[in-house]
This record gives C-alpha cells, sequence and structure tokens, in this order.
C-alpha cells in the first residue's frame, strides 16, 4: 500500500511537472504561464479537480514510444468560478509543443462529454503547436471528435475558448465553433494556413501576428469576440464572463445580489440626444447608465463599431444588449454589423438571457460594396435571430428607426414584447428630406416647396405617436426613467413562455 | 422696488443673480443664445428672451438685441453680471436713455476707470499708492539712473510699446539701470520701431489683493475687506479666498479707506472692486478698479454675511447701505475653487462636450462650516467653446483658514464630473500644497511651483496605504458578493480567501483582510492595521468613510482588471491580486502603452471636415492638418513638429471620439 501511495505521489509529480522546469522557463520567457497556472487562476482557488493525469499516448512510431509523458500535452478536469462549475481543458505547451495526439483528444472529449451531461460550461485554453503529426490520421480522428462535440453541445452549454499561443490549421476549427473566443495580445495566433505556407502559395508576405494575431481578429475578421493583454487579464475576464452566463440551455441565467436602485433616474438621458437629429451621440452612455453598477461586459468591441453587443445586469440578472450606435456610420446596419448583432442574438436566445434591443438606426448601409457582399441575406440573419428568438425582448427607440433596419431591430412584429418609444423617436419609412424627395419630384426645383413638404413630412412623421397610435408603440417613455422602465418590463416577463412549431432545425439564412 | 429685471448675461452669474431677485420677490428675465436655449439660466428665470446665434458677439454683447428684450420684458432694470456688457459704457448709457435702471455704477465711473492711464491718474489724486514710476521721456541712460534712484530699486524698465517681455528689463543697481536701458532702447527699436522708455517701481514677490467697495447714492461707500487672488494661471484666477493670510488689520484698513476715496473721487455706487498688487513688505499699489461684480465675490458674502447682489439691487433703486463700516466684520474664512473644463494633464487645454455627469458635493450652511457651489451648468449638458470655460465656483467656509482649506479638500473629493476634461486634479493638489497651506503665496505660485506643467498628485506613504486600506476594503466586498452569486454548487460555495496583495499607483501592499460587523480590518504585513469604516456599496461611484480616524472621499470607478481611484489630485490604478495570483502576475511582461507622439489624435468628441495632408507629405510644425468641427465649430488642428505623414487614419465626414487617431507620422 504505501508503494502505491509513493507511486501516485510521484506519478503525481511527474506529471504536474508538464515539460520540465526548462520548458516551464521557456514558457514563462515568452510572457505566457503553464497549462496549470492558467486553470488555477481561471477557477476558485482550490477547487480544481483533474481527471486523467495519467493518460499517455499510444504511438510507437518515430520513437514516440520512449517519451511518453503522463497527461500527455492537455490538462483536463473541472473546478467552480464563485462557486458554479465549470469544465476546462489548458493545452500545455511545454509537452511536445501541445500538440493534439488521439489520447489528448479522448481527455478533451471527456469533459466535454461530462459537461453536456451535467450541464455546465466548457472553458478550452488552447495553445497548441498543432495536430501530432507523429500519429498521422489519428490525431485527425482525435480533431473531429472534438468537432462532433462541440457542434453537439453548441447551445446545450456556453463554449468559451482562449487562444494563449499558437492555433494553427485543423485545430482552428474547434474554437470557431465554440460561444465566445477570446485572444491574448502579442502571443496567440490563429489561422488556417500560416505565413510560410501562404507566401508559397500567393506570394503574400505578411507575419504571423498580421495574419492572425489578436488585432486581425477581433478588428478585422471578427473570428475573436475580444483581445487581452495577457494571460492574468484573460483569465480574470473569462471569470467575469462566467458570470453573466447561464451553466447550460437547462438553467436560468445567474442572478448576483446588487445594489443599484432598479428605480434610480438619470436626468442626464432627458439630454443624450442632440437637438440636431444629424449630429452623433454615445450610445454606450446609455447603456452604461442603464446597466447595475455601469458594469457592461462587451462582445466584439473592436469590430462592426456601428453597432454594440454585449452583457449587462438588471436588477442583478443578465440581460444581452444590442445597440446602434451613431458615432460610427451613423449607427446604420450593414453586413458586418448584421452579422455581429445576428449571432449575439442567437446565442442569447439559445441561453435564455433576455434582449434589450437600443434603436437609432437611419437604415441600411448602400452601395455596391454591400450589396455584392450579399447584405441581403446578411441582414436576414438578423432578422431572422430576432424573429426566432423566444426570451423576452425589450426595445427601446431613442431616435431614428427608418424603414426596413426599423422593422429589424426587435420590431413589434417581430414578437417584441415591450417596445419604448423615447419623445425624440422617429419611426418612419425614411428620413423627411429623402422622402420628401421622393414624393414630390415634381417640386423638386423650388427649393422652397422642397422645405416646406419636409417640414409637413417631419411633422407628420418625425415623432413616436404614429407608430404609438397602432400600437407599434406600447408607450413613449422619458429618457430619464428609462432604467425603471425597462427593469420593471424584464421583471414582468420572467414567466414568458413562448415556442416556436417543431422543426429539425430553421434554415437561417447562413 | 423693482417688479422685474432682466440678467444681461448667462452661465453661473446670470443663476447667481436669479437667486437672489427671487429671494427679494423680483421677477426675472434672462437672455439666451442659440447654445444656450437649454441652460440653468434660461430654466430658473421667469422668462426668457432668444437674442441670437452663439457667439457672444453676435448675441450678449449686441445692445441693440439687449434693449430689445427689455422692451419685450418691460424689465425695469438690469444686472449685467459680469464680462459682455458689465462694463459698457454706451450700454449704460442706452438704458439711462430708456429710463431703465443699470444695476451698477454710473456711467461715468465706468468711463474714468476703464482706461488704465487715466484711471491709475484718478487714482493718484484722490491719495491712492500708485507704483512709482516715471511715464515721460527719458534722454539717456544717466537720466535713467537717476530716474531709478528716486523710485528706489528694484525698478523695471519698459518699452512704452512694449509687450510680451520684449524690450523689459529688471535693474537692482546704478549699473543694471544704466545697462539695462540701453539694452531695452536697442530692443524696443528693433522689436517696435519705437525706442521710448519708460521706468518704474519693480513690485517682488507680488500678491494681487483686492478691496471690495460698496458705495450707495446718498454718498456712503463702505469697504468689505480683502480678497486674495494670488493664485493665478496665465492671469485667470484660479484659487481666492478671504480675508488674505497676508494683511495685517492696519494694511486692511489703510487699502479699505483708499479704495473708498477712489470710489467718492469718481462718484462711485454700486458695487465694485479695487485691485492692488502687494509686495513682501506689504506695499501696496493700485492696479486698476473694477467696476462690476467680480467672479469672486462669494468669498465676501460668506466672511461678511452680506449678499453684494441684493445690496446691487437695493442701491440701485436708490436705498441706502443698511450697515456702517464699524458693521462689517470678518467672519471666518472663505475659499473658493474655480473649476475650469480645462484638463490639466493637457496644458489646461479647454476641454468642451458633454456633462456626463456632474453632482457637486451637498451645499452647506451651519455656523461651524459651509459649502456653496455657483453653477450653470447640469448633468447632461453641454460645456461649449462659445463662452468662458468655468463648470463652477465652489467655496467653503470655515472658522479659520485651516479649516475651510479642509473643508475644500473633502468638497473637491466629493466632487463628481466626468464627460469633459477639468481641473479638479489640480485645485486639490493646490489645496495640499505646503506653501498655499502657509499662505505664501506669489502671483507667480503656480509658474514656480509646476514649471513644467501638471502630472498628477502621488499621494505620501501613510496616504497611499490608506487608500490601499480603501481598496481592499472594497475588493472584500466586490468578492463576498461574487460569492453569493445564485447557481453555485450547494455546500461548495467559494469561500473568499483573507489574503491579499493590493498594487496602487507603483506601490505593492501585502494585507490581510478580516470582515468585522463594522466594517473590514485591513493589516498591512510588517505593521499597520487600518480599520475602514463606510456604507459603500459596490457600484457606488464614491467612497464615503473613515480609515482609523482619517475621514475620506475618494472616486472610484471599475476598470478592467481592477479600480481607478482618485483622491486629492491622484488618479491611481489599484488592482487586488491574491498572493498567488500576485506571484504569478509577476511573470507577465510589461506592456507598454502605445506611444502616441507619433500620432495626430482627435482632441475632442467631433466630425472630421477635412483632412488637408496626404500620406507621404512633410508638414512643418504649425502647419494646418486637419479640421474638427465640435459643436458647430471648426477647429484646426496643427502639426506640433515637423514630420511625415505615413497614415491617414480618418477620413472626411467621420465621427471621432477623444483620443481617436487622424494621423500618423513616420
Amino acid at each position: 500500500m504505501k508503494d502505491i501511495l509513493a507511486e501516485l505521489e510521484e506519478r503525481r509529480e511527474a506529471a504536474r511537472a508538464g515539460g520540465g522546469e526548462r520548458r516551464v522557463t521557456a514558457q514563462h520567457g515568452k510572457g505566457k504561464l503553464t497549462a496549470r497556472e492558467r486553470i488555477e487562476l481561471l477557477l476558485d482557488e482550490g477547487s480544481f479537480e483533474e481527471f486523467d493525469m495519467f493518460v499517455r499516448h499510444r504511438c510507437t512510431d518515430f520513437g514516440m514510444e520512449a517519451d511518453r509523458p503522463a497527461g500527455d500535452g492537455v490538462v483536463t478536469g473541472w473546478g467552480t468560478v464563485n462557486g458554479r462549475m465549470v469544465y476546462v481543458f489548458s493545452q500545455d505547451f511545454t509537452v511536445f509543443g501541445g500538440s493534439l495526439s488521439e489520447t489528448h483528444a479522448q481527455k478533451i472529449c471527456k469533459i466535454m462529454d461530462m459537461a453536456v451531461q451535467n450541464g455546465a460550461p466548457v472553458v478550452g485554453l488552447n495553445d497548441s503547436g498543432g495536430a501530432r503529426i507523429q500519429e498521422g490520421v489519428a490525431s485527425l480522428a482525435g480533431y473531429a471528435e472534438v468537432f462532433q462535440r462541440n457542434i453537439m453541445a453548441s447551445g446545450v452549454v456556453p463554449q468559451i475558448s482562449v487562444i494563449m499561443g499558437p492555433c494553427a490549421g485543423g485545430a482552428v476549427y474547434s474554437p470557431a465553433m465554440t460561444d465566445f473566443i477570446f485572444m491574448v495580445r502579442d502571443s496567440s495566433y490563429m489561422f488556417v494556413t500560416g505565413p510560410d505556407v501562404v507566401k508559397t502559395v500567393t506570394n503574400e508576405v505578411v507575419t504571423a501576428e498580421e495574419l492572425g494575431g489578436a488585432k486581425t481578429h477581433t478588428s478585422k475578421s471578427s473570428v475573436a469576440d475580444g483581445a487581452f493583454q495577457d494571460d492574468m487579464e484573460a483569465m480574470m475576464e473569462v471569470r467575469r464572463l462566467i458570470d453573466f452566463l447561464p451553466a447550460s440551455n437547462r438553467e436560468k441565467p445567474p442572478v448576483r445580489p446588487f445594489f443599484d436602485d432598479p428605480a434610480r433616474l438619470e436626468l442626464s438621458l432627458d439630454t443624450l440626444v442632440p437637438d440636431n437629429p444629424n449630429q452623433p451621440y454615445d450610445m454606450k452612455e446609455l447603456i452604461l447608465k442603464l446597466a447595475d453598477e455601469g458594469d457592461f461586459y462587451e462582445i466584439q468591441e473592436d469590430f462592426a463599431k456601428n453597432i454594440i453587443t454585449g452583457f449587462i445586469r438588471l436588477e442583478g440578472s443578465t440581460v444581452g444588449v444590442v445597440a446602434n450606435q451613431p458615432m460610427v456610420l451613423a449607427g446604420c446596419l450593414d453586413i458586418d454589423s448584421s452579422r455581429k448583432a445576428a449571432r449575439f442574438v442567437r446565442f442569447c436566445d439559445a441561453f435564455e438571457i433576455p434582449i434589450l434591443t437600443l434603436v437609432d438606426v437611419p437604415g441600411f448601409l448602400p452601395g455596391t460594396g454591400q450589396e455584392y457582399g450579399g447584405v441581403i441575406k446578411h441582414g436576414a440573419k438578423l432578422l431572422f435571430a430576432y424573429g426566432e428568438a423566444t426570451v423576452p425582448k425589450v426595445t427601446v427607440i431613442t431616435r431614428k428607426a427608418y424603414g426596413g433596419a426599423y422593422d429589424v431591430m426587435s420590431s413589434k412584429h417581430l414578437r417584441g414584447d415591450f417596445n419604448y418609444a423615447w419623445p425624440t423617436a422617429q419611426i418612419a419609412v425614411m428620413g423627411a428630406k429623402g422622402a420628401t424627395e421622393i414624393l414630390h419630384r415634381a417640386e423638386l426645383g423650388d427649393a422652397e416647396k422642397i422645405a416646406r413638404r419636409t417640414r409637413d413630412y417631419e411633422d407628420r412623421f418625425a415623432n413616436p405617436f404614429v407608430a404609438a397610435e397602432r400600437g407599434f408603440i406600447d408607450e413613449v417613455i422619458r429618457p430619464h426613467s428609462t432604467r425603471r422602465r425597462v427593469c420593471r418590463a424584464f421583471a414582468s416577463l420572467k414567466g414568458k413562455k413562448q415556442q416556436n412549431p417543431w422543426k429539425k432545425h430553421d434554415n437561417i439564412p447562413l | 422696488m423693482f417688479d422685474k429685471i432682466l440678467i444681461a448675461n448667462r452661465g453661473e452669474i446670470a443663476c447667481r443673480v436669479i437667486k437672489t431677485a427671487r429671494k427679494m420677490g423680483i421677477k426675472t428675465v434672462a437672455i439666451y443664445s442659440d447654445a444656450d436655449r437649454n441652460a440653468l439660466h434660461v430654466r430658473m428665470a421667469d422668462e426668457a428672451v432668444h437674442i441670437g446665434p452663439a457667439p457672444a458677439a453676435q448675441s450678449y454683447i449686441v445692445i441693440d438685441k439687449v434693449m430689445a428684450a427689455i422692451r419685450q420684458t418691460g424689465a425695469q432694470a438690469v444686472h449685467p453680471g459680469y464680462g459682455f456688457l458689465s462694463e459698457n459704457m454706451k450700454f449704460a448709457e442706452a438704458l439711462e436713455a430708456e429710463g431703465v435702471t443699470f444695476i451698477g455704477p454710473p456711467s461715468g465711473a465706468i468711463e474714468a476707470m476703464g482706461d488704465k492711464i487715466t484711471s491709475k491718474k484718478i487714482a493718484a489724486e484722490a491719495g491712492v499708492s500708485t507704483v512709482p514710476g516715471y511715464m515721460g521721456l527719458i534722454a539717456d541712460a544717466e537720466e535713467a539712473v537717476k530716474i531709478s534712484r528716486e523710485i528706489g530699486y528694484p525698478v523695471m524698465i519698459k518699452a512704452s510699446a512694449g509687450g510680451g517681455g520684449k524690450g523689459m528689463r529688471i535693474a537692482w543697481s546704478d549699473t543694471e539701470a544704466r545697462e539695462g536701458f540701453q539694452a531695452s532702447k536697442n530692443e524696443a527699436a528693433a522689436s517696435f520701431g519705437d525706442d521710448r522708455i519708460f521706468i518704474e517701481k519693480f513690485v517682488t514677490q507680488p500678491r494681487h489683493i483686492e478691496i471690495q467697495v460698496l458705495a450707495d447714492k446718498h454718498g456712503n461707500c463702505l469697504y468689505l475687506h480683502e480678497r486674495e487672488c494670488s493664485i493665478q494661471r496665465r492671469n485667470q484666477k484660479v484659487i481666492e479666498e478671504a480675508p488674505s493670510p497676508f494683511l495685517d488689520p492696519a494694511t486692511r484698513k489703510a487699502m479699505g479707506e483708499q479704495a473708498c476715496a477712489l470710489a467718492k473721487a469718481v462718484g462711485y455706487t454700486s458695487a465694485g472692486t479695487v485691485e492692488f498688487i502687494v509686495d513682501g513688505n506689504r506695499n501696496f499699489y493700485f492696479l486698476e478698479m473694477n467696476t462690476r461684480l467680480q467672479v469672486e465675490h462669494p468669498v465676501t458674502e460668506l466672511i461678511t454675511g452680506v449678499d453684494l447682489v441684493e445690496q446691487m439691487i437695493r442701491v440701485a433703486d436708490g436705498a441706502p447701505l443698511p450697515f456702517a463700516q464699524g458693521d462689517l466684520k470678518i467672519n471666518g474664512w472663505a475659499m473658493e475653487s474655480r473649476l475650469y473644463a480645462e484638463d490639466p494633464f493637457r496644458k489646461f487645454l479647454p476641454s468642451i462636450g458633454r456633462l456626463s455627469r456632474y453632482r457637486p458635493p451637498e451645499e452647506i450652511a451651519t455656523k461651524a462650516r459651509a459649502v456653496r457651489n455657483d453653477t450653470g451648468v447640469f448633468e447632461g449638458g453641454e460645456i461649449s467653446m462659445y463662452y468662458d470655460p468655468m463648470i463652477a465656483k465652489l467655496c467653503t467656509w470655515a472658522p479659520d483658514r485651516a479649516s475651510a482649506i479642509a473643508e475644500m479638500r473633502h468638497a473637491l473629493d466629493a466632487f463628481e464630473l466626468e464627460g469633459i476634461g477639468h481641473n479638479l486634479p489640480f485645485l486639490s493638489a493646490v489645496m495640499d500644497h505646503p506653501r498655499f497651506t502657509a499662505g505664501e503665496m506669489t502671483t507667480a505660485f503656480i509658474a514656480e511651483e509646476w514649471p513644467d506643467g501638471f502630472q498628477g498628485v502621488t499621494p505620501g506613504p501613510e496616504e497611499m496605504r490608506r487608500l490601499a486600506a480603501i481598496v481592499g476594503h472594497m475588493k472584500m466586498w466586490k468578492e463576498a458578493r461574487a460569492a453569493r452569486i445564485s447557481g453555485a454548487m450547494p455546500n461548495h460555495r467559494r469561500r473568499v480567501a483573507p489574503d491579499y496583495v493590493i498594487f496602487i499607483g507603483k506601490e505593492r501592499f501585502p494585507v490581510h483582510i478580516l470582515e468585522t460587523e463594522e466594517g473590514t480590518d485591513v493589516s498591512f504585513a510588517g505593521d499597520g492595521r487600518y480599520e475602514v469604516r463606510s456604507n459603500w456599496r459596490p457600484g457606488d461611484p464614491l467612497f464615503r468613510g473613515t480609515v482609523g480616524s482619517e475621514e475620506m472621499i475618494v472616486k472610484t470607478a471599475y476598470v478592467r482588471g481592477g479600480a481607478r481611484i482618485r483622491w486629492r489630485g491622484a488618479d491611481l490604478k489599484a488592482v487586488v491580486r491574491t498572493p498567488r495570483e500576485a506571484e504569478l502576475a509577476a511573470l507577465m511582461p510589461e506592456k507598454l502603452p502605445p506611444d502616441t507622439s507619433k500620432l495626430l489624435l482627435c482632441p475632442m468628441p467631433g466630425l472630421v471636415v477635412k483632412i488637408m495632408v496626404a500620406e507621404g507629405d512633410e508638414v512643418q510644425e504649425g502647419q494646418p492638418l486637419a479640421t474638427v468641427e465640435a459643436m458647430k465649430m471648426e477647429n484646426t488642428l496643427r502639426a506640433e513638429r515637423e514630420g511625415v505623414v505615413s497614415r491617414v487614419a480618418a477620413t472626411a465626414g467621420q465621427s471621432l471620439k477623444v483620443d481617436d487617431v487622424i494621423l500618423e507620422f513616420e
């Protein structure tokens, strides 16, 4: 017995050592933490329980049988974040460069299966050179096994990927199918093919950072949802995100004790919308003033800034926010913003997170760039996402709600539960100037007449009442009381039950 | 008494006058420009008349428009506030012509005091001490020496046509006077084509001290003691106080009596201010007389209990002053801090925009202390570029100077102001400056103490510990709350550990935090334990409480990974980590903030109107690079140094936030 205990300790010791002191030092030298150190930061102190610490690979080619480290390059297990269960895998770059073998994949699959079975999020910390080439197709099979589980877990438990080192080739597709991808600045990159292959095939010269660094993926490709300064910040921020998310689609989002008065008045909101309808204002101010304690977790902050997405809490409960940002492109919808918001809305709907939509949208962005890029189908994604969503939906129109974009932005007609408008709201087919120019084309030469026609149009439609008279707007509210009204609206929707007709799955215009 | 008065002004002073008028049962009329449509003074007044576009030259100072507003509303008297038309003789005359009372001095007094040379002459004739000097032509260096001796060293030798320090010399001896005269003459000839030179007494260790006078139409003139306004930045007053820590009763009396003599000499009525420059030996010399209510009048009101605006209105109505000189005692000490929309960290550049948060400290008036805030803004309002960048005048009063300063420190700490750059941190820094607390300032105080501009404040070691204790207290609250989230595994709740390492500014403090019934006790490794008591809850932007026996008000805000802590002019980032986290954090590479010296950043939220350069262009210092429109005004951004444009990051028509990149340089 004693021998066994001694051996256990020995084996544990060996597993914990990872790739050994030299490689750990090298990892630290790159500004990166080890797989286990990352887990320590992510989870509540002392809460981590490891699985498969003693798993070794079974490869015998290329002399691999001589080197069979315990754990096989990935640390897996579960623990808690503020007492709530999460499953985690953390690739160990110090062991075979974190490369994915058949057994490495099996370890990941095991905890993913458990996460789905037990209803808890999966956090994947990616730091891997790629496939274990020595294993050949067995490694590829391993990837596919993980992919299949990502797909099955999608919409069942939240899946969060953090790219904390290399993630290239087939490895990118597992994170790609998770709900959120975060990257660490300067020390992570993601691409399907690296700079060398790019050079060979296309003659393009590009660095790894330019091709697939955090900046590229958060601002250009929108592959990643956020970037963090370093490993420490990444783990702290993932903890913060987990506090917003339900453990699974079988549970309601978490509620946290709150100290912010739901009836708090914000008089400054009465002057948020400028007198001049063409002057921008910062929609984030409204979000921060509505949120409990001004706490806002933004998703895709650096991409398609004409729409804002992220999580806040109202009365301690998570709410997803989608808001047009008049500061950027006048807050219009375009390909990128529609895609960004559509994916966010679908995430919220999948996990029973109520959606607050703040509308100031002048329409869809015109132009060949947009049409050739398929804005019709991309815009339809957001429309589809809102229309199919059965979670509580509260909408506040602060200013413009023009044309098709009005319909899209969680309008009453898409089963919006509460559709509020500020007194500054203008709900119309288009702006007064454009409308007048179409309606009174014959008078275009007469500036005075056109000005009068424009004023007439403004008087008729530049207000929330036409829509309110038809019941498309439930109530016109004072900006300063928005927090109170929205909190009460969501409180009244706690028991909302709505079901879409049975189908195998829908056919959203992908 | 008047039934209705018009206030020919805007902002805080219009609001100030309306308050007193309302107290006296007088109806008020405000005037406003396009930019002030929603302004506080318009909301406060009984009536408001629109008088034109935003620029003051097209609205507030157009006499015809103000006269039309008076006729339209039937106002019987006009209070001009300060600035704008307050010292405009033509305006006073126009009112006289229409039989409307001007709540201010007679136009003759305005005229007499309006010209620097004339006013100095009148003052000298009235027996007021003026800076000794010789205004006539000086033939040669020997005459210059003779005159200098008569005046007494040190003297200032100045070019008549001078300006900007050119053709100016200070001489402490005959030799210096001789040399200085010749040098000034040469420089003046070269610079201005006019080599006339004059000599006057050079005032050493100058302090700006002014006397408030109040005169009625019955020949009574009283002085309401002095205000010291030595804390100035480029001739703009920043902090004022009453009384002056420098004057003795004899000097005060002499200055007061001379001020009244001058007022009487010009037939002055209403409130006025006689400004003096006072040297290190308490010699005082007349500078000028301001024939209006001063910005800094509240400090006088706080120490005398006299409502100056009320007295101005009563005097204008013909009433005699209700008190005599003997009744006007100095009671306690008052401080005034002028809050400006100027960013002290950006060389005090004016900052405009939306006041997304504006919560001044509560106004208090008790026997032991007072806090008064005169303002014309409100939360959600705009600070526009058309007018003076003053946001508010924050005043405190206490029985003595040290307590008044202490009150001011707390009031500044509690003042919440977001959305624009402002000088709150700088004001706090002055309040904590040993030279200021000792009362040893001159008009050069700011230039001498912050020669390279203001870079913020680093609290002392003891203060840092107290701030760290507060940060620890707040961290415990946040963690305890985090652990109470729903959905935690039953019986396996997270336990919040008591040991932390607090990083604040550049300091690092290992601590042990104990939660008690009353609050938290933060023990520092090695020594020191602080009891923190407060009603602060997560999300509160202000921590108010005690650390040990020290009362503290600290501003706090969420920043990624930690908290922003602002207190007494310090602006710090604080991060609290468990010991293990701290150990791992030490392995993280230090990431320097991006170098912005090669960027042209947008200084204010606005719309890009034009980019005047293209990629690859060489630019010279001062060359216009881009124009940004904010608040309907176009601002030209110029090159700070020469360079080559490597990238144009913004396009015309784009809306930018503060610090968005417009251009990059090689």
